[in-house]
């Protein structure tokens, strides 16, 4: 068979209603339960990655609360030692595992094929199956919680405190399989996101048009791929020692504590970046917008993003200063993390002269957003200085530090996340949130967050150790860790009020229309929300603000958003050539399917088989997963898989 | 760079060879399972630096079946890039060959390190060596098995007619997880075997 039996001119032409309507009935979910567990549209999967990632965040957000109201005051009895650990360990373990990158992954899931003018994801069953997997991994990790089995050692969760001999019972067996478990998740996230980006741009979406929250998530996926089998391998080795007495981390035996911690930390690093770059890329599209006109330094600003995570893998021993390493390897890696400070810099000087050059509109999606250039300076701050050896010697395992990783990870994930949600609920909905709630919730956040984080600086330079239940009265730390808590509530109340005003604007909000804050780039072209389909037409992309061309009036060729390939065999979408975007093969996309739900709950049986020793299930799990995926993967007509049909 | 022309160009539609997401797909498993092999053998290493003569690794590791073994999964490799090239010129008998060799040798290599795991003096269990060795050839044996059925798969899929000179998606992918398992092969014997005659 010669090639040109395979091959087809793609059609184009206008979009028009009736056309429209034939594309949704090829395109949208089946309702009702059914269409549930088998949807495969990014939008819905988006969605359910955001609402089941603020679940976690409210979660971690109790615990935290109940940990300021044991150290409101000293000496109080409110928890036990124990009690205290699970807590402020399943806190990290939840903020930063299940609430922090899931709900980056939400956005970007939702945003990717709607800014890259794609109808999907490259891989929309495998999207789904990674959100499965998500949701199963973080029940997992949570049943150990409730049946007082959740991690107690702190999210890093260092050997030997976490070996067999030192920590008997089930605590570490949940996280540690819970975390391998999870990381499935995440890794095939990261693929699919590289996939996309380099198959599914719209023609003419070259790598230089390509919104910076492509380069953030792009970024962290390409880094999450790498670093994640670090930690899984880690939190096997370590469940290794704990049933089936190897000696990986057993000192009696020669085995090494500190390779826990490379390897760990290996991932922990770059990770600290994947949970921050996308979010970073938010307020570089979304502040512009507010602001009147393009981002200052776009190229700078997508190369910054790129140096950042490649530095990034070069820095986890500054998490180990402490541990006695050599002095040589501590000046390379205090150097290493002091000079990630210039391209950190790159991003919050464009941020800065984008509002400075521009004419500010200022809504409460730019007050999360500008608000997050100062949290991310006060963090940045704090992290140029605990990255200087001597600095860290002394504010090591001090509340310092954990007012440097919440200036940083609430700064510059949480505040953006809010001003995401802001900018995009109106394209996700329909409606507009509610702007008086909305400059409520951000104040009552900002000021409460600043209670709340700003004077923990001070209370780790005076000495006061993390991770302790409580501490004794009369030695200066009494009215601070008062202010704190105080602030820690206030706070709470802002993100309450962020809620209030979701569950509130759903109902009632202002209707928004396609385009309600007048920005630049292509999921502002099609209506709010968006068809299944997204796209009527595949948009021709020339520049990097297809819809502000006629007034920037930077070229004399406008991109096209209502007429161009139109792709209605069934569904379709345009792949194009990884750098220029030159249209090079017509993808088929998979229907709905049953089959990532169903190898999701193979998988958590086999998980579940793991940790309770029971072989048979282990065994049948094997089973169903092997079966699953090839019946998953059995090449199928109406793709385009198999021998002899007609294009 | 350059503006793109929707011109009325004839493009392929579908699973086609090298450009299609699937390929990028397995490009970018090969990525995270390739990080995967490169901290377990860090492992391996890091321990092995810490503990200097404490470490307690055979001297002289034996050679008598893994390297004939080394020999048979690369010999794999070679049958399967033929039976792959062989399906891109639509010569269908040349595929179920290579292909069926490539699974027989596969599955020879498991048979053959299963005795090669029982001869050894240390378990699992008997020091930090021997957790290394076992849980670094045991991931791999994994990654073989998991190649052995999708070869399997891609033979089954073969048979029913499936696949063409256009449509063979299916079968480069197993082809370059398969050259992929056994390049790590290459990087795991060159550590337990054949370092210490070195160190």
């Amino acid at each position: 068979m010669a090639p040109r039996d395979i091959e087809r001119v793609p059609e184009i032409g206008v979009a028009s209603d009736v056309y429209g309507g034939t594309l949704a009935r090829t395109w949208e979910t089946e309702p009702g339960i059914a269409g549930f567990f088998s949807t495969v549209d990014h939008k819905q999967i988006g969605i359910r990655y955001i609402v089941t990632a603020f679940v976690f965040l409210i979660l971690g957000g109790l615990e935290a609360l109940v940990m300021r109201i044991q150290l409101a005051r000293p000496g109080q009895n409110l928890l036990t030692p124990e009690q205290y650990d699970q807590l402020f360990s399943t806190h990290g373990m939840t903020m930063i595992f299940l609430y922090a990158l899931p709900v980056l992954s939400g956005f970007s899931n939702y945003l990717w094929p709607l800014l890259l003018g794609a109808r999907d994801m490259a891989l929309p069953r495998l999207n789904a199956f990674s959100y499965w997997v998500y949701v199963a991994a973080g029940i997992f990790m949570y049943v150990g919680f409730a049946i007082g089995a959740g991690p107690n050692d702190g999210w890093f969760n260092y050997v030997p405190y976490a070996s067999g001999p030192f920590n008997p019972g089930m605590s570490m067996d949940f996280y540690a399989l819970g975390m391998i478990f999870l990381g499935i998740s995440t890794t095939v996230g990261a693929a699919n996101f590289l996939v996309t980006l380099f198959r599914t741009r719209a023609p003419g979406m070259s790598i230089n048009r390509i919104p910076i929250l492509i380069w953030g998530t792009l970024t962290a996926s390409a880094a999450n791929l790498l670093v994640v089998p670090a930690v899984s391998l880690a939190f096997f080795l370590l469940w290794m020692d704990r049933q089936f007495g190897t000696h990986f981390f057993d000192v009696a035996s020669g085995g090494q504590p500190l390779l826990w911690q490379h390897l760990f930390w290996m991932f922990g690093h770059p990770w600290v970046y994947a949970i921050v770059l996308p979010a970073m890329g938010m307020v570089s599209d979304g502040l512009p917008t507010f602001c009147r006109r393009p981002l200052v330094g776009y190229t700078p600003v997508a190369l910054s993003t790129v140096a950042t995570m490649i530095l990034g893998f070069g820095v986890w021993v500054h998490h180990m200063f402490a541990t006695g390493l050599p002095s040589l390897a501590l000046s390379f890696f205090s150097a290493a993390s002091i000079i990630i400070a210039v391209p950190s810099a790159v991003a919050v000087f464009a941020w800065t002269a984008t509002i400075w050059t521009g004419r500010p509109v200022i809504t409460t999606a730019f007050l999360f957003f500008s608000s997050m250039i100062v949290l991310f300076t006060i963090g940045g701050v704090s992290g140029f200085m605990t990255g200087s050896v001597p600095v860290d010697w002394q504010l090591t395992d001090t509340y310092f530090v954990v007012a440097h990783l919440h200036y940083v990870l609430i700064g510059i994930n949480l505040f953006p996340v809010v001003g995401g949600i802001y900018y995009w609920f109106p394209k996700m909905t329909g409606r507009m949130l509610d702007e008086r709630i909305g400059r409520w919730n951000f104040w009552t956040m900002f000021v409460g967050f600043n209670i709340a984080f700003l004077p923990m600086h001070l209370v780790g330079l005076w000495g006061m150790p993390r991770r302790v239940y409580t501490y004794p009265a009369g030695i200066g730390f009494d009215w601070l860790n008062l202010i704190v808590s105080i602030g820690s509530f206030i706070f709470a109340i802002g993100v309450l009020l962020l809620l209030v005003n979701v569950v509130r604007s759903l109902k009632h909000g202002a209707i928004a229309g396609a385009n309600p804050w007048d920005a630049p780039t292509l999921e502002w072209s099609v209506s709010s929300p968006p068809p299944p389909y997204n796209f009527a037409v595949i948009p021709r992309v020339v520049s990097r603000h297809p819809l502000w061309e006629d007034r920037l009036k930077e070229r004399e060729v406008r991109s096209a958003t209502q007429e161009g390939l139109l792709l209605d065999h069934g569904r379709e979408t345009i792949a194009t050539t990884p750098l220029d975007a030159v249209p090079d093969l017509i993808l088929k996309m998979p229907e709905d399917s049953y089959m990532p739900f169903a190898l999701g709950v193979a998988l958590a049986a086999g998980f579940t088989g793991l940790l309770l020793h029971w072989w048979w299930l282990v065994v049948i799990a094997g089973i169903a997963v092997a079966a699953s995926i090839v019946i998953w993967l059995w090449p199928e007509r109406e793709l385009g898989q198999v021998a002899g049909v007609a294009p | 760079m350059t503006d793109v022309a929707l011109g009325q160009r004839p493009l392929p539609v579908g699973s086609t060879r090298r450009n299609t997401v699937a390929w990028w797909g397995v490009l970018c498993l090969i990525g995270t399972e390739g990080a995967l092999f490169a901290y377990l053998l860090f492992s391996y290493y890091y321990t092995a630096l810490q503990l200097g003569d404490d470490f307690g690794q055979p001297r002289h590791p034996q050679l008598e079946l893994s390297l004939p073994n080394t020999i048979v999964l690369l010999t794999s490799s070679v049958f399967v890039w033929w039976g792959d090239r062989s399906i891109k010129r639509g010569q269908s008998a040349q595929f179920f060959i290579g292909y069926g060799i490539g699974l027989l040798l596969g599955i020879a290599f498991l048979v053959i390190q299963t005795f090669e795991w029982r001869s050894q003096t240390f378990s699992l269990t008997s020091g930090v060596y021997g957790s290394l060795f076992f849980t670094v050839t045991g991931f791999h044996m994994a990654h073989v098995i998991v190649g052995v059925l999708a070869l399997a798969s891609i033979l089954v899929w073969a048979a029913l007619g499936y696949f063409d000179e256009n449509r063979c998606v299916p079968v480069l992918v197993a082809a370059a997880y398969w050259h992929f398992v056994d390049a790590v092969w290459i990087a795991v014997f060159f550590t337990f075997y054949l370092t210490p005659y070195f160190w």
